[in-house]
């Protein structure tokens, strides 16, 4: 099993994902700079933040092409969680006001699609959509939910949420008024909406799949 | 569909865990690392761990012990006390939380909470509030762990915090605090019924019932509790098989491996 290296780009709670890895068994580091992606065979993208803000961070640490460059080329899997997952679409509407261009909200577009907020999505409960839902696979073939059946529940905390292009590429939704993207998968790209780390038994299990999956 | 929350809340002074009544006359229940351990194997919803006394220095919050309290804990973690900066969030991410919740400082400085949310979203920042009631019915806001007045009205300050960009809100009853008497359910849902965000309800939980009463009848997004769970034989996993029979719908724990 390959060494996954968890971007510190200055957001995310790098604290329960780590120890969440060494817990679901992976061997896990924090890696710091780019250069040091290739001291290691796959990697984890964490968010807990705001889309322009994180977008930005990552940028300033010349994380994209980086990154673009490990997937895409060396073929090394990707997961991000939460705005991590966000990170890979094309675009996000979060934090983008007049005033701000454009670029302030492009993301790695690792996987068509744009990022929403709820409530433009037609969701009218309450937001954030912050707690404990189900989620229901798509039933496209993957290896990120082997053993964790529909309608486990998994840790949410989110105002955006990604909305693929190709919809092939959801691997997971859940029902939050309306069906909101839980997972997207692309190749050795992946993302969950939801936070494994911090979802008990579940998440350990989605974690150690990614851990485990092969490679392209 | 998204499952109503049950939420331990563990108060933290100096070297171990308290609780009191009407945020006074603390007793201690034990020390932070087992009680966490603990809720952390019985796959609780969500914790809740707030330094009752870290208001009261200029002192950073305790990374260290968030650290020590954060390596047994997979659920998600809110910590609150001491928080007065934005860039301390990211050490406390860093040390294992992964929420953050705000009281004291955000009535001084409430750009607080918007710089917060701006750099870690909205989900990351609980605006924690602490409500007294006078005998007249009058409410008023409370910080310094219950012990100023902010003359702040909650509704008006619940909407403002929303405004500001606070992605909860952690609502106690202070008279109801360590009481078990039940929720202050009209307070509660002048609350909900007031903002588009989460309520955690707080203060005077003493039984399951207290618990749905609280979801169904005020609205509340999740129930938190410290004394019934501490002084009592009732347990979170109780609570969510009670809420379950009354038709709240709970998180159902996953038990492959």
């Amino acid at each position: 099993m390959s060494v996954i290296g968890v971007i510190e780009y200055g957001s995310g709670n790098l604290g329960s994902v780590l120890r969440a890895l060494q817990k679901a068994g992976a061997n896990a580091r924090v890696i710091d700079a780019p250069e040091k992606i290739q001291e290691v065979g796959r990697l984890l993208l964490p968010g807990v933040g705001s889309f322009a803000d994180c977008a930005r961070l990552l940028e300033q640490g010349g994380w994209p092409d980086a990154l673009r460059a490990a997937v895409q080329s060396d073929g090394k899997p990707l997961l991000g969680i939460c705005l991590g997952m966000q990170l890979l679409a094309s675009a996000s509407d979060e934090g983008v006001s007049d005033e701000q261009d454009s670029a302030q909200s492009a993301g790695l577009g690792l996987i068509p699609g744009q990022v929403r907020h709820l409530q433009d999505q037609g969701c009218s409960l309450r937001v954030p959509h912050v707690g404990w839902n189900s989620v229901q696979l798509s039933g496209q073939p993957d290896a990120l939910f082997d053993g964790i059946p529909p309608g486990t529940d998994v840790y949410f905390a989110h105002s955006y949420a990604f909305v693929p292009e190709d919809p092939s590429h959801i691997l997971a939704t859940t029902d939050y008024g309306v069906d909101v993207v839980a997972a997207v998968g692309h190749d050795q790209v992946m993302g969950t909406q939801f936070h494994p780390e911090i979802s008990s038994r579940a998440g350990f299990r989605l974690l150690r799949n990614f851990a485990e999956a092969k490679a392209c | 569909m998204l499952k109503v929350r049950i939420i331990p809340t563990l108060l933290w002074k100096q070297f171990g865990l308290v609780k009191g009544v009407g945020f006074d006359s603390w007793r201690r229940v034990g020390p932070v690392l087992p009680t966490i351990k603990v809720y952390n194997t019985r796959e609780v919803d969500e914790l809740i761990l707030v330094d009752i006394v870290a208001h009261e220095g200029d002192e950073d919050p305790d990374y260290e012990s968030i650290d020590d309290f954060g390596q047994d804990c997979f659920v998600p973690l809110t910590v609150g006390g001491g928080i007065t900066r934005a860039d301390q969030v990211q050490r406390l991410l860093r040390a294992g939380a992964d929420k953050v919740s705000l009281n004291t400082a955000s009535y001084l400085r409430p750009e607080l909470i918007t710089e917060i949310a701006d750099r870690h979203g909205a989900q990351c920042v609980t605006a924690s509030i602490d409500v007294r009631t006078d005998p007249e019915g009058a409410r008023e806001c409370y910080s310094c762990a219950g012990s100023a007045a902010t003359g702040r009205n909650p509704v008006a300050w619940a909407r403002e915090a929303e405004a500001r960009g606070a992605g909860e809100i952690l609502l106690t009853s202070i008279e109801r605090d360590g009481t078990m008497e039940g929720y202050d359910l009209p307070l509660i849902e002048s609350i909900t019924g007031a903002v588009g965000i989460p309520v955690i309800a707080a203060g005077g939980g003493g039984s399951y019932q207290h618990m749905v009463d609280a979801v169904l009848e005020a609205g509340a997004s999740a129930v938190a509790a410290a004394s019934m769970f501490h002084f009592t034989e009732q347990t979170p996993a109780g609570a969510r098989a009670a809420l379950a029979a009354a038709g709240v719908p709970v998180r159902t724990v996953f038990t492959g491996a």
